[in-house]
């Protein structure tokens, strides 16, 4: 799986789907990085093949309109777009 | 990867453009960087500039609707002050004078999609959409609302009537 790691505080599992040419989600996961959260990303758009379709598949279980940046925190929370102050707020930093 | 000169060529080309079609690119130029940056990559990859906030299925007949400018730009402008990407601006917000709100996306599920294109082919448009008539020049278009500029002789959305 291409999921990357970024080390950080432990806010629960923190996972962003994204995609590499989207501003919103480089946005997305400067606000993480920046906030000392520790997090997994992965870019949607480099997978290819079954890895694509399984991530894909994942990320509509949690937001069936498939938009990116979308955010699951702890496979419960879900934020869908740049909502800094959702954030913010979902992982108490 | 594309230098930086062909993005900052590409983002002006933009801009002219949208300017002179009455539209405005987002003039925080290093976020404006970053989306032209993504067109491109998706140029390179897909062979036509698809939206770079949304995921493409990398055949031309699925994306056409995310080709930039995409089928939703203008119903989010009027909405939001701003497209999905945020590439295109009003000009309230080019000017500073707003914030955009954030966009969701308003493409419809695959599913939906696909329920759609098959309403447009047994549905003709002069069912689906009203037409707006420039009061000054007299240029037509059928779509939910007026354009915020007229693309022909570039007055206000407000000079616009109902025509159909």
């Amino acid at each position: 799986m291409a999921m990357q790691h970024v080390p950080g505080v432990d806010h629960g599992r923190v996972i962003l789907y994204a995609l590499s040419t989207c501003g919103w989600c480089a946005r997305t996961k400067q606000l993480l990085a920046d906030l000392g959260v520790g997090f997994s990303y992965v870019y949607v758009d480099l997978l290819a093949g079954e890895e694509r379709d399984r991530v894909v598949r994942e990320v509509e279980r949690w937001n069936p309109r498939l938009s990116f940046p979308t955010v699951v925190i702890d496979d419960a929370k879900v934020i869908v777009g740049f909502r800094e102050d959702e954030i913010r707020e979902a992982v108490g930093a | 990867m594309m230098s930086d000169e062909e993005v900052d060529r590409f983002a002006r080309d933009l801009a002219l453009e949208a300017e002179a079609g009455g539209y405005h690119t987002n003039p925080d130029r290093e976020f404006t960087r970053g989306l032209v940056r993504g067109l491109l990559a998706n140029l390179e990859r897909y062979g036509y500039i698809s939206c770079p906030c949304r995921l493409a299925a990398g055949n031309r007949e699925d994306d056409l609707d995310i080709i930039c400018p995409c089928d939703y730009r203008d119903p989010d402008l009027a909405d939001y002050g701003a497209c999905y990407c945020a590439l295109y601006v009003t000009a309230d917000v080019e000017a500073g004078l707003s914030t955009p709100d954030p966009v969701p996306e308003r493409r419809p599920p695959p599913a939906e999609r696909r329920r759609q294109k098959e309403e447009r082919a047994a549905v003709p448009g002069a069912r689906r959409y009203p037409v707006w008539r420039c009061r000054v020049c007299g240029y037509l278009c059928a779509r939910d609302e007026p354009p915020e500029i007229c693309p022909i002789c570039r007055v206000s959305r407000d000079r616009f009537e109902r025509f159909m």
